[in-house]
């Protein structure tokens, strides 16, 4: 019985923490110094450096979705409508959840191992000693360019994912390239893009904050590290999950 | 001034520091003795406010720095510089961006100030033609003096150095004790020095204080030291003679035991 109170007593302390760490980090963007260049830096790293892995994910999971729609839809004839089936569930679901956790890999877990090799090394401490704020410098800056790439990639996904079906939709299914383009914009509402754009903002902030609380609170040397980054990877990956499960609730609710 | 009084603290394994106190006047060489794990470094912590104490104050320049919120701290931490006994230097800049880090990051000097204030003090330790290398590229010694130049570089009121000469050659040793004793007549700073190298304590110290076990049990001059017959002081000074006991071990806590079986 003390064993489990002690470990709700952790949980609660955890949560306590992180949104300490979350409320520091977004106070940090409205306070000097801002740190410029390094946010543009953490921009080209996210940004570019995923790039190339977002845009084989779109690509495949356009194309098989379009090969599995048309045979949802073959008993009923609709097969040209493929594309409307595929535009929705990219641009509400599979994209930025796809994107999100692929960002969560890559991204996450290398942000929660840098600053875990950081704290190991008492470099974290040795800013602190320079009178450096570490989670200014360290946090914010990441946080800022997530919260700006996230979206941008998970636009980029969508967009190559549509392209993905259309390709097997043009030249697998035979579908007219107009009459494919047409669909799958008009099935989009333009609440669609909104809450499209919501859902990228709110999980760059969760592989962001996960990653960054993981890494600072790595304890017991490089085996901390290697634990800091599963446990980052791990967490933002279900939170993503979670989170977009509740937000496609609130959306639907609000129309 | 530094005062440092009746400061207690306590991880996870027991009590790390009991009720210690003592205080360092402006301008003084204060040199730290002690075995390993007595609690050396973690006074060096508590000083910069990295760590906070389960009790007890400490006072610099009148200002408890106790429960000081961490922006109040910065302002303390920039009068002050520490040197890292495992250096911590920024592994993602290279040595010159390490040792003008505060300089850039106050951004008060012109940048030809603080390259010819970083060239300074990295020719102080030898090291100014490695300027551009990564920390990474670097041997364990040569870290530890770019630590030193990164401490010196921003002309800080207050040094503290954990085990500066600890796995530096003859000659690197006796050019960081010439330039603490310097920095001591010269300049005024006011300095603590961590160590367990006997010959570096009896060259830069104007003041010491030994610890065993958390404790404090000298504090005096070197000469008092030197005379001291305090059983602990012994052992330290000149463990020959206590430890030459067949099946004497050392502890994990700088003391010694007599096993038999
Ligand atoms: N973060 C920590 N968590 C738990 N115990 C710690 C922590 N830091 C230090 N200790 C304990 O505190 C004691 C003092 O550690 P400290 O690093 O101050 O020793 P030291 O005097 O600097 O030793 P050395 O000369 O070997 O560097 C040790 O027994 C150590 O086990
Ligand atoms: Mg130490």
């Amino acid at each position: 019985m003390a064993r489990i109170e002690d470990r709700l007593k952790g949980y609660v302390f955890t949560v306590q923490e992180f949104a300490r760490l979350c409320a520091i980090a977004i106070a940090g963007i409205f306070r000097k110094p801002t740190y410029v260049q390094e946010t543009f830096y953490y921009m080209d790293q996210i940004g570019v450096g995923s790039l190339f892995i977002l845009i084989l994910t779109g690509l495949f999971t356009g194309m098989v979705l379009t090969l599995q729609g048309a045979i949802q839809l073959q008993p009923y004839g609709a097969v040209p409508y493929v594309s409307r089936l595929i535009s929705t569930s990219v641009v509400r679901e599979l994209g930025p959840v796809l994107a999100a956790l692929m960002i969560a890999g890559r991204v996450g877990s290398g942000i929660a191992s840098e600053l875990a090799s950081m704290q190991v090394t008492e470099q974290i401490d040795a800013l602190r000693a320079e009178g450096t704020d570490p989670i200014k410098k360290l946090v914010t800056t990441r946080l800022l360019a997530t919260l700006l790439m996230v979206p941008v990639l998970t636009v980029i996904t969508n967009g190559i994912a549509i392209f993905g079906g259309y390709v097997i939709a043009r030249f697998y299914l035979s579908i007219d390239s107009f009459f494919y383009w047409t669909w799958a914009f008009e099935a989009l509402r333009p609440m669609d893009l909104v809450y499209g754009l919501i859902k990228p903002v709110v999980f760059g902030f969760i592989i962001c904050m996960v990653g960054c609380y993981a890494g600072l609170n790595t304890e017991g040397g490089t085996v901390g590290v290697g634990r800091s980054k599963t446990q980052a990877m791990v967490t933002s990956s279900i939170l993503i999950l979670m989170s977009d499960f509740f937000m496609t609730k609130l959306f639907i609710f609000l129309g | 001034m530094i005062d440092f009084r009746h400061v207690s603290l306590r991880f996870d394994e027991g009590l790390v520091l009991t009720d210690m106190s003592f205080t360092v006047v402006p301008g003084e060489t204060l040199v730290i003795l002690g075995p390993s794990g007595c609690g050396k470094t973690t006074i060096l912590r508590l000083l910069l406010g990295l760590i906070h104490p389960e009790s007890g104050s400490i006072v610099i320049d009148g200002r408890d720095i106790v429960g000081l919120r961490e922006r109040e701290m910065g302002q303390v931490r920039r009068t002050m510089a520490l040197v890292f006994q495992g250096a911590a230097l920024f592994d993602s800049l290279t040595v010159r961006e390490n040792v003008g880090y505060r300089l850039w990051e106050e951004g008060l000097q012109t940048d030809e100030f603080i390259d010819q204030r970083v060239d300074e003090s990295l020719r102080f330790v030898g090291l100014h033609d490695v300027s551009e290398h990564m920390p990474a590229e670097l041997s364990g010694g040569m870290k530890k003096r770019v630590a030193i130049a990164r401490a010196l570089a921003s002309t800080p009121r207050v040094i503290l150095y954990d085990e500066p000469t600890a796995g530096l050659d003859p000659i690197n040793t006796h050019i960081i004790n010439e330039l603490i004793c310097r920095l001591h007549t010269k300049e005024a700073v006011t300095q603590v020095v961590v160590t367990h190298d006997i010959d570096t304590a009896y060259r830069v110290a104007n003041h010491l204080i030994m610890l065993h076990r958390g404790e404090k049990i000298f504090d005096g001059t070197v000469e008092e030291l030197k005379a001291s017959d305090d059983l602990h002081v012994r052992a330290f000074l000149s463990p020959g003679g206590v430890l030459s006991t067949p099946r004497c071990f050392p502890t994990k806590d700088g003391g010694y035991q007599v096993i038999d079986d």
